[in-house]
C-alpha cells in the first residue's frame, strides 16, 4: 500500500514540475501577450488596457502562476489567444479523429508485433525480421507515409488521398504510425521471449511434454509480455508525436492540425494544453503501468 | 572478432556522409541552381535522384543537405550529451533530496513527447535551424543524464574514489580526475545511436517546416517540398527520405556493433 501512495505521489510531483516548467517556458517566450492577443484587429490604447485587464495580466505572476496551476487542476486550460474560445473546447472537438488513428495504430502495431515475435524463431526467419524492424524503426514516419500515398493512393487508387471520412481514409495513416510501434515493440518481445525460454519453468513445461507453441503461447509470453507494459507511456507518446506528422502527411484533421497552427500562430494558451495534456496522459499511463506490475509480479512487492 | 559486412557498409555510409557534410562541393554541383527548362525529371545518368519542382538536381541538394540534416542532429546531441553527463553527475553525487529534485526534474522533461517539447520550443523561439538545435537537445538530454547518473553512483562506491577522498583531495579535483573519466565510458556510444535519432527528430520537424527555411536543402524539407509534386515525381520526396533512412540505420548499426564490442558481447 504505501508503494503504491508513493508512485501516486511522485506521478503527481512529476506532473507538477511539467505544468510549471511549461509555464516558466511560457513566461520566457519574446514579445508581449498582449500584441499576440490584439494580432491582426483593432489596435487601440484602449483596447490594449482592456485586453489586460480580462485576461489578468496586469497581476503578479505569483498570482498569474497560481491563478493558471489552480484553473488547469480543475480542468480549465484558459482561453485561445486567437480564436477566443476554451481551448478545452478546441481540443475536445479534435481529439477524437487523433484518438481513432492513435488506437487503431496502436492496436495493429501490437498485433503485428504479437504475430512477429512469435512466428519468427527460427534463426533465417528472425534475420529478415531483424532487418525489417531496424528498416521502419529508422525511417521517418513521414517517409513511410509518403511511399504508402504513392503505391496504394496515386498507382492503385485504393485508399483516399487525403481527409477523414469512413474507414478506408484510415487505413493509410493507422499503418504508417503501426510499423515504428510494431518494430520496437518487436525487439522488446522477442528479447522478453529469449530470456524467458531461458528460464527453468520452460525446461520442466517441455519435460511435461508441451508443444512447443503452447511453451511459447502460455509460458514464455506472459513474461515477454511484462517488460513490454513498461512501454506503454513510450506508446503514448510516440503516437501522438507521429500523430502529429502523419496527420499532415494524410490531410486529416485532429490534434496535430491544432497544434501546428497554434505553434505557427504563437497561440500559447493551445500549445500550453496540449503539451500539458499529453504530460498529464503519459504520467497516468505510467503510473498506472507501473501499479500493474506490482499487482501482476509478487517480487517487486517485498523490496 | 569479425566484422560483419552489414557493419562495414554502414561505416563506408557514414564515411561518405561525413564527407558531404564538410566539403559538400566534392561530390556535387550547386544545389540552389535552378532550370526552368528541366523541372521534374525522372532519374538519369545526367541527374542521379532526378530534379525538383524548379529544375534542381535532387542528388546535389541531398549532398548539401547532409551538411545541415548532420550538422543539427550533431550539434543537438552535443547539447544534450553536454548538459546530461553535467546533470547526471550532480544528480549522482549530490545529497539524497538534491538528487531527488534533478531526478524528477529529468522525469517531467520525458514526460513530454519528443515533438511536442521541441515544438513547445519552437512556438516560444520562433522556427529556425537554432531552436530545432536546442529544442531537440533538451528533449534527448534525460535519456544521457540518466545513465550518466546511474554509471555516478557505482563510481562514488568506487575503492579509489574513497581512496582519492582519503587523500584529501579537493572535491572538484575528485569530480574531474576520478569520477568523470570512469563515468563516461558508455557515453560516446549512446551519443551514436542518439545521434541516429536527433536526425531522424530533425527531419521530422524539418517537414513540419520547423526547420530552416528553403531554399536551404535540409532533408526533411526537401521531404516537405517534394510532397506536392508526388504523383508526378516520388523522386523529389522519396530519395532523400531514403537517405535519412540510410543515415540512421547506418549511425544505429555501427553505434550497436561498437556497443556490443565494448561490452565485451558478441556482436551479432
Amino acid at each position: 500500500m504505501r508503494a503504491v501512495l508513493r508512485r501516486i505521489g511522485t506521478g503527481l510531483v512529476v506532473l507538477w514540475v511539467a505544468a510549471t516548467a511549461a509555464y516558466l517556458a511560457l513566461l520566457a517566450a519574446p514579445g508581449s501577450t498582449v500584441d499576440t492577443i490584439v494580432g491582426d484587429g483593432a489596435d487601440t490604447p484602449a483596447i490594449r488596457s482592456q485586453i489586460i485587464t480580462e485576461w489578468g495580466l496586469d497581476r503578479p505572476a505569483v498570482l498569474q502562476y497560481l491563478d493558471y496551476l489552480w484553473r488547469a487542476a480543475h480542468g480549465d486550460l484558459g482561453r485561445s489567444y486567437l480564436l477566443q474560445r476554451p481551448v478545452s473546447a478546441i481540443v475536445g472537438e479534435q481529439v477524437w479523429p487523433t484518438l481513432k488513428l492513435a488506437l487503431s495504430a496502436a492496436v495493429l502495431g501490437i498485433l503485428l508485433a504479437l504475430v512477429l515475435a512469435l512466428t519468427t524463431r527460427r534463426p533465417w526467419a528472425r534475420r529478415v525480421s531483424s532487418t525489417a524492424e531496424l528498416v521502419v524503426v529508422s525511417t521517418p514516419p513521414f517517409l513511410i507515409g509518403i511511399v504508402l500515398l504513392s503505391i496504394f493512393s496515386f498507382r492503385f487508387g485504393l485508399f483516399p488521398v487525403s481527409g477523414d471520412h469512413g474507414v478506408a481514409a484510415l487505413v493509410l495513416p493507422a499503418v504508417t504510425l503501426a510499423l515504428p510501434i510494431a518494430g520496437v515493440l518487436t525487439q522488446v518481445l522477442r528479447d522478453g521471449l529469449d530470456r524467458a525460454l531461458d528460464e527453468p519453468f520452460t525446461v520442466t513445461a517441455r519435460a511435461r511434454g508441451l508443444r512447443e507453441s503452447a511453451v511459447l503461447v502460455r509460458h514464455a509470453l506472459r513474461h515477454a509480455l511484462l517488460p513490454a507494459v513498461t512501454l506503454l507511456g513510450w506508446l503514448f507518446g510516440v503516437l501522438l508525436g507521429g500523430a502529429v506528422i502523419i496527420e499532415q502527411v494524410f490531410g486529416r484533421p485532429g490534434l496535430g492540425q491544432v497544434t501546428l497552427t497554434a505553434v505557427n500562430s504563437k497561440d500559447m494558451p493551445v500549445v500550453l494544453a496540449v503539451v500539458v495534456l499529453s504530460a498529464l496522459v503519459y504520467v497516468v499511463l505510467n503510473t498506472v503501468a507501473d501499479l500493474a506490475y506490482l499487482l501482476v509480479d509478487p517480487r517487486l512487492r517485498r523490496s | 572478432m569479425a566484422i560483419r559486412p552489414g557493419v562495414l557498409a554502414a561505416a563506408a555510409f557514414l564515411g561518405l556522409a561525413a564527407v558531404a557534410a564538410a566539403v559538400p562541393s566534392l561530390l556535387s554541383g550547386d544545389p540552389l541552381a535552378a532550370d526552368p527548362l528541366h523541372v521534374l525529371q525522372a532519374p538519369s545518368a545526367a541527374h542521379w535522384f532526378g530534379t525538383d519542382q524548379l529544375g534542381r538536381d535532387v542528388f546535389d541538394r541531398v549532398v548539401h543537405g547532409a551538411r545541415h540534416s548532420l550538422a543539427i542532429g550533431l550539434a543537438a546531441t552535443t547539447i544534450a550529451v553536454t548538459a546530461g553527463v553535467l546533470l547526471g553527475v550532480l544528480a549522482g553525487l549530490s545529497h539524497r533530496y538534491a538528487d531527488e529534485a534533478i531526478t524528477r526534474g529529468f522525469d517531467a522533461l520525458s514526460a513530454f513527447p519528443l515533438l511536442l517539447l521541441a515544438l513547445l520550443f519552437i512556438a516560444i523561439a520562433g522556427p529556425g535551424t537554432v531552436s530545432l538545435i536546442i529544442a531537440i537537445g533538451i528533449a534527448t538530454l534525460p535519456h544521457y543524464a540518466r545513465v550518466v547518473r546511474a554509471q555516478t553512483f557505482v563510481v562514488r562506491r568506487a575503492g579509489y574514489v574513497t581512496q582519492a577522498v582519503a587523500y584529501g583531495g579537493s572535491r572538484a579535483r575528485l569530480v574531474v580526475r576520478h569520477v568523470l573519466p570512469n563515468v563516461l565510458g558508455p557515453v560516446p556510444v549512446l551519443a551514436m545511436i542518439g545521434l541516429g535519432e536527433a536526425v531522424l527528430a530533425a527531419a521530422g520537424l524539418s517537414f513540419l517546416g520547423m526547420g530552416p527555411q528553403p531554399p536551404s536543402p535540409e532533408w526533411g524539407a526537401m521531404l516537405s517540398d517534394g510532397r506536392g509534386y508526388l504523383r508526378i515525381a516520388w523522386w523529389a520526396s522519396v530519395l532523400p527520405g531514403l537517405i535519412v533512412t540510410l543515415t540512421v540505420i547506418s549511425l544505429t548499426v555501427t553505434g550497436r556493433h561498437l556497443q556490443h564490442r565494448f561490452e565485451g558481447r558478441d556482436p551479432r
